[in-house]
């Protein structure tokens, strides 16, 4: 680099600034730069050209007070002339003030990038490096579009100097950062993955980072970098600690290029290639070797660079895990870090820890340092070192150590800090019931845990206690007595006045026998804390108190004069003034053995994904899933990987909105919600990912595909960008469709283009045409496009959408099936009985029926049925059946080949497999018969959900009765009262009488539901 | 209430800390040095309010004075407090500078302590506290215990303004009227909005406890006189006709406030004002008037842009009022594009100048008499810039000063009674100023 000439000396810069140092006041040195712009202005303008050195100082001035924060509109000029001058400074400072002040003029950036192109033609090696440095300091998509097929040359070119080849790597880096799509490597790979042997070390090192950035996107192609990075990587651990001269660093050769392998080799999976593997093993255990000696120098980068390396290669063995000696050893080191003085080392040791505590090989290994880990998490000064110590703690539990554990945690609880409580007891929670041997334990752990921080308990940690011990006979006594204990205390946590008010309203009786808990001692020990309570807790305990009746008559007298007390019968808050007048009403009029029916004990809860660990997840955001996905795993769930885990946990939290009624199961969120439900446990899972809003951009996204095979209008797909609705009308073979994209953010969207395709067969099945769209979709702004179809002949597949755009930089791609069915086109039929036989008869033949048995699961009524079968586009015949529970529809379905007749029965079957929850398991059979083999979209949800409605009617009044019951004891009154007006009115015979009674008797809202 | 009171150098140096309540913390005198000192945006709000923490500041010259408070109090009172304080000091060592705040630091302290007591201004009349706060430190201590008690019986008296048994040789009374003309006019010429903001300024050396009356012509009071005067019908008519007997009769005030010594009793019930002066120089009253403003001068602009590279500015300024009255001082003040590359100007009268520094042409008049014109004209020569913002075009402001009161107030009378020593309203020589300056003085072009 040419050094700074004498005259270079810029004095009138130089005072310039100083005057501004000077300056008293912000008035005053704006009056200095005012004075100076004219100054400058007033040379630019000036008829006799300024030469190199001024017009050099002046745009120094100008950057000088754009650095100040002032406004500089001109001078742009005077600084790309400055590209084009032969000195160095000059070209230098033109350089700075292009990379600081660019913006996007025209005419300007065609000048910059001429003078950018010269210099990298040029052979001059500082100028092409100030040339690469500028390109990558603006980085912009026009200067990648410019250069991006240049700078691949200059990197790989034989003759290139190492300085440039590191800028350019560099430079490089940025532009495929800035706009990946524009930096093609095609025939530079290999070249590029040979840089990696060259001999500067400096070209090494800047050419990894490139290629770690490349091969994380497509690893295929740099798979060759993998024993190339090995053998270099050997070559530096094995070095002595002089040989690299430049490139060693307090006695530690190439620290961060060893890094840099290190990070690189933990894009790909183990080297197949067993000499490979072997040199690269050897490696990592010169490297866990080298962490053992002792320090080469006191200096604290020293040690710093020493660590960096070794971290690097523990995590890489991590990434590996399937060394189980490397494993083991460098779970030793790292235990060695945990007592070690420096702060920032302990918390990189502990966080290690708990990627290997997952780790198969290491588990055990980690396990021995248990004793350390509690006592990081009980003396460490720092918060952050803490909370990882607690992580360490709960990644290394496991059957053998969880008593330990958790009794750790538990004490710890009582001092931890603020902003740790809530995860550490969701912690505790969930390890004491993932390893508890013995109920009475959880129980009391629990219970334990909510004295301690009881503040810190959230809903779902109760909810979960109360449905393990519902499930469970065995521990129900005992926690009922804890329980009892627990309430005696003279300050009690409300979430433990909840737990003892659900137990003992269940299983009091279990404890009553004793003289100390008799029934009405229970009921003034709830009834003490109910004045102290919230609403929700107070609902609660007066479901517990009616509960109290059924269990024990005697204290029928004392409970019904606490329910006709003003402060319950005219609470002001209606949910507890309706649930007294209710109780109050129920326990005076039903008789015992209605009583009994309606306040039977709780049936166990259906199994399923603790929704505490749901929580966790979702505390802990997308990264920790890793960790959790072995608990995944160990309880067999159908929980299959991190996404479905980010849904189960936006379940968890929607079912866990704060109601009154104490929404116990999320009973609540899933009866009204239309969907499938194939098994209890991912209920809630599959509910939620279909209504909520779909997360995935990538991939083909079908959310939102079945709701449209009866519906024609309606939101598509939804996300925190784009909303997408669609309207569509279809008559004969045709069919129009509006889309609309709307924009839902404050940002426009640039090059926004959307393709509708038909993959394979379907292309020669329908004809799709789309009008483009308008490249911009502006903030907050809809669009609307229009596609004609038409169909050619009867087809399977839905065509695809494709909408892409840029957000922000950033591109997006949305695949959506776009809601096209074969049911689109039908044309209602209307036909006599008689006909409709004749017909049925005659397609007798096998290919000409398909039918579907399906299990159906919810509750709903015969219009909702009936609405959707319409919406098949079938016209509904009534009165053909002889079976009266069957529907019978038809139609001919369009298409411009022909047109084809189909006939379609749904023969609704109800075998009173009786559940929970107004949900009947009923088979329906289903028969149509067309001339081909057809597609009808019987699979969908929707129509699966008439059929469980269907079957809600036809069942026995058992079923229904127990439903309400549960429904009601659960704390939804109105959706039990809901359901047996829905029995009574669809039922005739009136087997159940005093459900009548209990009905008319219930409160004055039921009229209205019975008169329909 | 104030809960303290800051002064700051301008670099956000605390140079006098003086906090009267527990709830302001040490802390509050950071925020403030952050937060509005140091704040990165040029506009700054005479009050901020930092964490539920209230300051109020004045700023005089590179000096900020700062009140903080937690409570909800009345902002007026506590501007005018700050001011009252910056009148205070001033009078005791002159302009209020880094320089004399530093050397005077202990006697700030004291006057804070006298002024205010708990964070409630108590008296700040500037004559009552050199009586008894003075620089002259041990002199003080040689006061004899009469002057002592003498002092403690004035400040704690009804009239504590004054103290008992002043005697002049020569009794001497000054009054100014200061005005201060604001005004924003369009380039047509059509007022878009004007008020002026004056204030009745006195010197008095009079013996004894004098009874002092003042009047002017205060439409209201003129009104009722009027009123007063003639009882028929007849009379009622002739009264707008009285007004013109010499040109404007009276005028329309909008708002007034008093000295302390001021009954508001009186002036509440017969509109008259009468006091007791204080001894020296104070301010008596204060008011606004919005209503036929004489407008001293008017700006013609002529702004033409001729290309990209130039623009052609002419300025005329018409005076507008009596020919034999001089008006000083005058300055306008031509705002200029921020790329302006050269000036060139041609006036007529006085001085012209394009200030770089303040991207301005300033032109300076010494004198120009009523009805007079004159006239400006430059040629500004721009740089073109790649910017595509077009020039705000900001207002041409002007500074002046006439010997009138644009308002149209006219001191009718101030009669002086005193009872008790033998002189009478006619021996005292009384001399009456108008004073005219400009405000916000500014015409857009």
């Amino acid at each position: 680099m040419p050094a700074v000439s004498k005259g270079d000396g810029m004095r009138g810069l130089a005072v310039f600034i100083s005057d501004i140092r000077n300056c008293k006041s912000k008035e005053a040195e704006i009056k200095r730069i005012n004075k100076e712009l004219a100054n400058i202005r007033s040379k630019f303008k000036g008829d006799k050209a300024l030469d190199g050195y001024s017009k050099k100082k002046y745009v120094c001035k100008l950057l000088f007070i754009f650095l100040l924060g002032h406004d500089i509109d001109f001078g742009h000029m005077e600084a790309v002339n400055l590209l084009s001058s032969n000195k160095y400074t000059e070209k230098q400072i033109g350089y700075l003030f292009i990379s600081v002040l660019v913006n996007s003029n025209s005419e300007l950036i065609r000048l910059i990038n001429n003078a950018i192109k010269n210099d990298l033609s040029s052979r001059n090696p500082t100028f092409m490096c100030l040339a690469l440095h500028c390109i990558a300091n603006v980085g912009s998509r026009e200067m990648a579009e410019a250069f991006a097929g240049e700078i691949p040359r200059i990197l790989v070119a034989g003759d290139t100097m190492d300085s440039v080849k590191q800028s350019a790597a560099l430079c490089l880096l940025r532009l495929y950062k800035a706009s990946p799509d524009l930096v093609l490597m095609g025939e530079w790979t290999s070249r590029v993955v040979h840089l990696l042997n060259d001999q500067h070390m400096g070209v090494v090192t800047a050419a990894i980072s490139l290629i770690t950035c490349l091969s994380s996107k497509n690893p295929d192609e740099f798979k060759t970098c993998v024993s190339l990075a090995v053998s270099r990587l050997s070559r530096i651990v094995s070095s002595a600690s002089t040989d690299l001269q430049d490139y060693t660093y307090y006695f530690v050769p190439a620290p961060w290029l060893s890094c840099k392998l290190l990070r690189l080799l933990q894009c790909y999976p183990p080297p197949e290639d067993g000499a490979v593997k072997g040199r690269l093993v050897e490696c990592l255990e010169t490297i866990l070797n080298k962490a053992q000696e002792p320090p080469k120098s006191k200096k604290v980068q020293h040690s710093n660079a020493k660590n960096a390396i070794l971290f690097e290669a523990i995590s890489l063995i991590i990434h590996y895990d399937s060394e189980p000696n490397l494993l083991v050893r460098a779970c030793n080191q790292l235990g060695q870090f945990l007592q070690h003085r420096e702060t920032n080392l302990r918390y990189l040791a502990l966080e290690s820890m708990c990627t290997l505590a997952s780790s198969e090989f290491s588990h055990e290994a980690v396990k021995t340092h248990i004793e350390t880990v509690i006592n990081a998490l009980k003396t460490e000064r720092d918060v952050s070192v803490r909370q990882r110590a607690a992580d360490l703690l709960y990644a290394m539990c496991d059957r053998s150590n969880a008593k330990q554990i958790v009794a750790e945690m538990l004490s710890y609880l009582e001092t931890a800090d603020y902003s740790i409580r809530e995860e550490m007891v969701l912690k505790v929670a969930i390890l004491a019931e993932k390893y508890a041997v013995d109920y009475s334990w959880y129980v009391d752990t629990i219970l334990n845990l909510i004295r301690i921080a009881g503040d810190y308990v959230s809903e779902e940690v109760w909810y979960r206690v109360i449905q393990i011990v519902i499930n469970r006979d065995d521990v129900q006594g005992y926690a009922a007595k804890t329980v009892f204990e627990a309430l005696q205390a003279p300050a009690c946590h409300e979430n433990m006045v909840k737990v003892g008010g659900y137990i003992l309203g269940e299983f009091g009786n279990l404890i009553a026998g004793d003289p100390r808990s008799s029934p009405l001692v229970q009921f003034n020990l709830l009834h003490s804390k109910f004045h102290l309570c919230s609403v929700p807790t107070r609902a609660l305990l007066l479901s517990a108190y009616i509960k109290f009746i059924n269990l024990f008559p005697e204290t029928k007298a004392t409970i019904q004069e606490v329910l006709r007390s003003d402060s319950q019968i005219r609470n002001s808050d209606v949910e507890l003034q309706q649930r007294a007048v209710e109780y109050l009403k129920l326990s005076s009029i039903a008789s015992t053995d209605v009583l009994a029916t309606v306040l039977e004990e709780m049936p166990p809860f259906p199994e399923r994904e603790s929704s505490i660990l749901a929580k966790l997840k979702k505390k802990k955001g997308p990264g920790a899933v890793s960790v959790e996905l072995e608990d995944g795993k160990e309880r067999g769930e159908l929980n299959g990987g991190g996404d479905r885990g980010g849904d189960a946990a936006i379940a968890a939290s929607n079912a866990s909105t704060p109601s009154p009624s104490a929404d116990l199961l999320g009973l609540r969120s899933a009866a009204p919600v239309s969907g499938a439900a194939p098994s209890a446990g991912s209920l809630l899972v599959d509910v939620f990912s279909e209504a909520g809003p779909a997360a995935a951009s990538a991939g083909v996204n079908d959310d939102g595909f079945l709701r449209f095979v009866c519906k024609n209008n309606g939101v598509l797909f939804e996300n925190q960008l784009l909303q997408i609705g669609i309207k569509s009308e279809y008559r004969q073979n045709l069919g129009r469709m509006y889309l609309f994209y709307g924009n839902k953010t404050s940002v426009q969207f640039v090059s926004f283009s959307t393709t509708v395709s038909c993959p394979g067969e379907l292309q020669s099945q329908l004809n799709v045409q789309t009008k483009t769209v308008e490249p911009l979709v502006e903030g907050g702004a809809q669009v609307q496009q229009v596609i004609n179809i038409e169909c050619l002949t009867d087809f399977v597949d839905a065509p695809l959408l494709n909408i892409k755009f840029r957000y922000g930089g950033a591109l997006q791609n949305i695949s959506l099936k776009l809601p096209v069915t074969i049911n689109k086109f039908f044309q209602p039929t209307e036909m006599a009985a008689a006909d409709f036989f004749q017909r049925w008869k005659q397609l007798s033949q096998p290919q000409q029926e398909a039918q579907k048995i399906f299990k159906a699961s919810h509750g709903m009524d015969t219009e909702v049925l009936k609405a959707k079968l319409l919406g098949l586009g079938t016209a509904l015949l009534e009165n053909v059946d002889p079976n009266p529970e069957n529907y019978v529809c038809a139609g001919v379905i369009q298409t411009k080949a022909q047109q084809v007749g189909c006939l379609l029965r749904l023969e609704p079957n109800a075998q009173a497999q009786v559940r929970t929850r107004a949900r009947a398991h009923t088979q329906m059979y289903m028969h149509t018969h067309t001339q081909m083999y057809m597609h009808i979209h019987t699979q969908s949800p929707s129509v699966l959900l008439c059929a469980a409605l269907i079957a809600s009617l036809t069942a026995v009044c058992v079923f229904l009765c127990a439903a309400a019951n549960q429904a009601w004891r659960a704390g939804n009154t109105q959706l039990a009262l809901f359901s047996l007006a829905l029995f009574l009115s669809h039922s005739p015979p009136l087997s159940f009488t005093p459900f009548f009674h209990f009905l008319i008797h219930f409160s004055p809202h039921i009229d209205s539901t019975l008169s329909h | 209430m104030i809960g303290g009171l800051f002064i700051y150098n301008h670099k956000g140096e605390v140079l006098i800390s003086r906090v009267y309540r527990d709830d302001i913390g040490r802390n509050a005198v950071d925020a403030f040095r952050v937060n509005v000192i140091h704040a990165r945006q040029q506009v700054r709000s005479p009050v901020t309010n930092i964490a539920r923490t209230s300051f109020f500041h004045v700023k005089r010259s590179n000096i900020w004075l700062a009140a903080v408070t937690k409570q909800n109090v009345n902002a007026a009172m506590v501007f005018e407090f700050l001011y009252k304080m910056c009148d205070v000091m001033a009078s005791y060592f002159g302009k209020i500078s880094e320089e004399n705040i530093k050397n005077n630091f202990v006697l700030i302290y004291e006057l804070l302590d006298e002024i205010l007591d708990f964070g409630y201004p108590q008296n700040s009349e500037t004559g009552a506290l050199k009586t008894f706060i003075t620089q002259q430190g041990i002199k003080g201590q040689f006061q004899t215990k009469e002057e002592q008690s003498q002092i403690t019986s004035q400040v704690t008296g009804q009239i504590g303004w004054r103290r008992e048994g002043i005697k002049y040789r020569r009794n001497e009374l000054f009054l100014d009227v200061l005005e201060s003309v604001n005004l924003l006019m369009s380039p047509q010429g059509q007022v878009l909005s004007a008020h002026v903001s004056g204030r009745v300024v006195m010197k008095s050396y009079l013996s004894g406890m004098p009874e002092c009356k003042f009047g002017m012509n205060d439409k209201i009071v003129i009104d009722k006189a009027g009123k007063g005067g003639v009882t028929n019908e007849a009379g009622k008519s002739d009264l707008g006709g009285g007004g013109s007997t010499s040109g404007k009769q009276s005028i329309a005030i909008d708002d007034c406030t008093f000295n302390q010594c001021v009954r508001l009793s009186k002036f509440d019930s017969e509109r008259s004002i009468s006091f007791i002066p204080p001894d020296g120089d104070y301010e008596l009253m204060r008011y606004r008037t919005t209503k036929d403003i004489i407008l001293p001068f008017r700006v013609i602009p002529l702004v033409r842009e001729v290309g990209r590279t130039k623009l052609e500015v002419k300025v005329v300024i018409k005076s507008n009022f009596k020919p034999s009255l001089l008006a000083q001082k005058i300055e306008v003040r031509i705002p200029t594009p921020l790329n302006t590359s050269g000036v060139q100007v041609i006036c007529m009268k006085g001085k012209a100048k394009y200030k770089a520094s303040e991207n301005a042409i300033v032109w300076k008049i010494k004198r120009m008499a009523g009805m007079k014109e004159s006239q400006i004209s430059a040629e500004i020569e721009l740089l073109p810039t790649n910017d595509k913002k077009k020039w705000a075009r900001p207002p041409i402001s002007m500074n002046f000063e006439v010997p009138f009161a644009p308002s149209g107030l006219k001191v009718r009378y101030l009669k002086v009674f005193e009872s008790k020593l033998n002189y009478s309203d006619h021996d005292v020589v009384k001399w009456v100023r108008y004073i005219g300056r400009s405000g916000i003085y500014e015409t857009r072009c």
